[in-house]
């Protein structure tokens, strides 16, 4: 599945200073879906380089992490359950630093 | 993007609960709204403006210096006054202040959005070095002190860099901007101060770019404590802010009497300010004169380097301003 991901305030530090990324990402065996969850744990193996515990707290982003899934706040999606679909555009904007 | 608004519709997002009309983007936490871009915006635009007919913050005609450092708070603050000083004829002359502390390579990259504010709103920008500010810059202090020391300059210098800007600049007032966050979080830390103040001395605290330029480098404490109480419960940022304001109106304390520093003019609780006598250092050739005065002596050049180092920073971070 084709995604954009974006990160931004300080986050995209921990990816090689790379804001953006175009991303295609596998489905595991047959599944047609991929969520939320599916997604962090991915970025987390594949695009976080160092410190990660900058971006994840659990299995989910550490609480100061504004996620947005096509300009939309994952609150208003499911958070972690939203799914996610070909050409989504996921941002990841950390508001803990430099005000 | 195109197929976006069938995307959404497939998704069957959710619709603003103030127009009913757009997909709401936010979920506002002061309120737990659902809402559109645009309705947040008005929503987040006309409080302010209630709050500064309410506290009558400004009179036409005056010169107010937007304190602005290139971070969200105030690039937030620079938009929404310069919005509302139009659609509600404040008759302000508003203006970007901001500190370049003559850093090599610190500033390049927020002096350049605050050049961008600068274009986008329209708004006149004056940027003042410490060379103007206090005839040193922050690269010089450092050749002369070394790397580690510079903590209490930074600290000292930058809490009042855009005061003394703006007296410089012979504004009537310097506006400056801060997240919830921020705020939630001082109010905490000012609270747990007396058993901060003990922690901050028996705690190593890294050195490194976080201490020196952030000297409030344990805040993340509070922060992190402060972000997941708000997963819980959103409003507790705002509710502790609110605690705060309670705090300091019942408190009935006598605060303490503020002077002002016999050599410049600014507050100041002693002669001299902190700023004058770290500079009289400096300028005398003894650096190290201002430095851990009040905490007793601080040892010789490199003596004892990382306990001095410590207590240094253990000082700085007791100061609990923004
Ligand atoms: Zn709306
Ligand atoms: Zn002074």
């Amino acid at each position: 599945m084709q995604l954009t991901l974006e990160f931004g305030g300080g986050l995209e530090l921990l990816c090689d200073s790379k804001k953006i990324h175009d991303v295609n990402i596998e489905l595991q065996n047959g599944e047609d879906k991929l969520t939320m969850k599916d997604l962090l744990s991915w970025v987390r193996t594949n695009l976080i380089k160092e410190r990660p515990e900058m971006f994840m707290k659990g299995d989910t982003v550490r609480p100061g992490v504004l996620v947005l899934v096509n300009d939309c706040d994952w609150e208003l999606s499911g958070q972690l359950d939203t799914s996610l679909e070909e050409k989504d555009v996921v941002v990841f904007i950390s508001t803990l630093h430099g005000g | 993007m195109e197929g976006e608004g069938e995307r959404e519709r497939k998704r069957g997002g959710r619709v603003c609960c103030v127009c009913n009309e757009a997909r709401a983007s936010v979920k506002r936490p002061k309120t737990l709204q659902h809402m559109c871009r645009e309705c947040f915006f008005h929503a987040f635009e006309s409080e302010i403006h209630h709050l500064i007919l309410n506290n009558s913050l400004f009179s036409p005609g005056e010169r107010v210096a937007i304190g602005a450092s290139g971070g969200k708070d105030s690039t937030v603050l620079a938009y929404v006054l310069s919005k509302l000083n139009r659609l509600h004829n404040y008759g302000l002359h508003l203006f970007l202040l901001s500190v370049d502390e003559g850093i090599t390579g610190y500033r390049d990259d927020s002096l350049q959005t605050v050049h961008r504010n600068h274009l986008q709103y329209q708004l006149p920008l004056q940027v003042v070095s410490y060379k103007d500010l206090y005839g040193w810059t922050m690269d010089q202090i450092v050749d002369v002190i070394g790397f580690k020391n510079n903590c209490t300059f930074c600290g000292v210098f930058r809490r009042q860099a855009l005061d003394r800007g703006a007296a410089l600049l012979k504004v009537d007032k310097l506006v400056t901007g801060h997240n919830a966050d921020d705020i939630a979080e001082t109010v905490l830390l000012n609270l747990l101060r007396g058993d901060v103040a003990r922690l901050s001395r028996c705690t190593s605290i890294t050195t490194g770019e976080d201490g020196i330029y952030s000297p409030n480098a344990y805040r993340g404490f509070a922060r992190e404590f402060i972000k997941d109480l708000e997963r819980i419960r959103p409003r507790a940022i705002l509710d502790i802010i609110k605690s705060g304001e309670n705090f300091r109106i019942s408190t009935t304390t006598k605060m303490p009497e503020q002077g002002t520093c016999q050599r410049c003019g600014y507050i100041s609780s002693q002669k001299w300010c902190k700023a004058c006598v770290l500079l009289d250092g400096l300028n005398r050739g003894l650096p190290k004169l201002g430095i851990g005065r009040s905490r007793g002596s601080v040892g010789s050049e490199n003596g004892n380097g990382s306990k001095v180092e410590k207590s240094i920073q253990g000082k700085q971070c007791g100061t609990l301003d923004f």
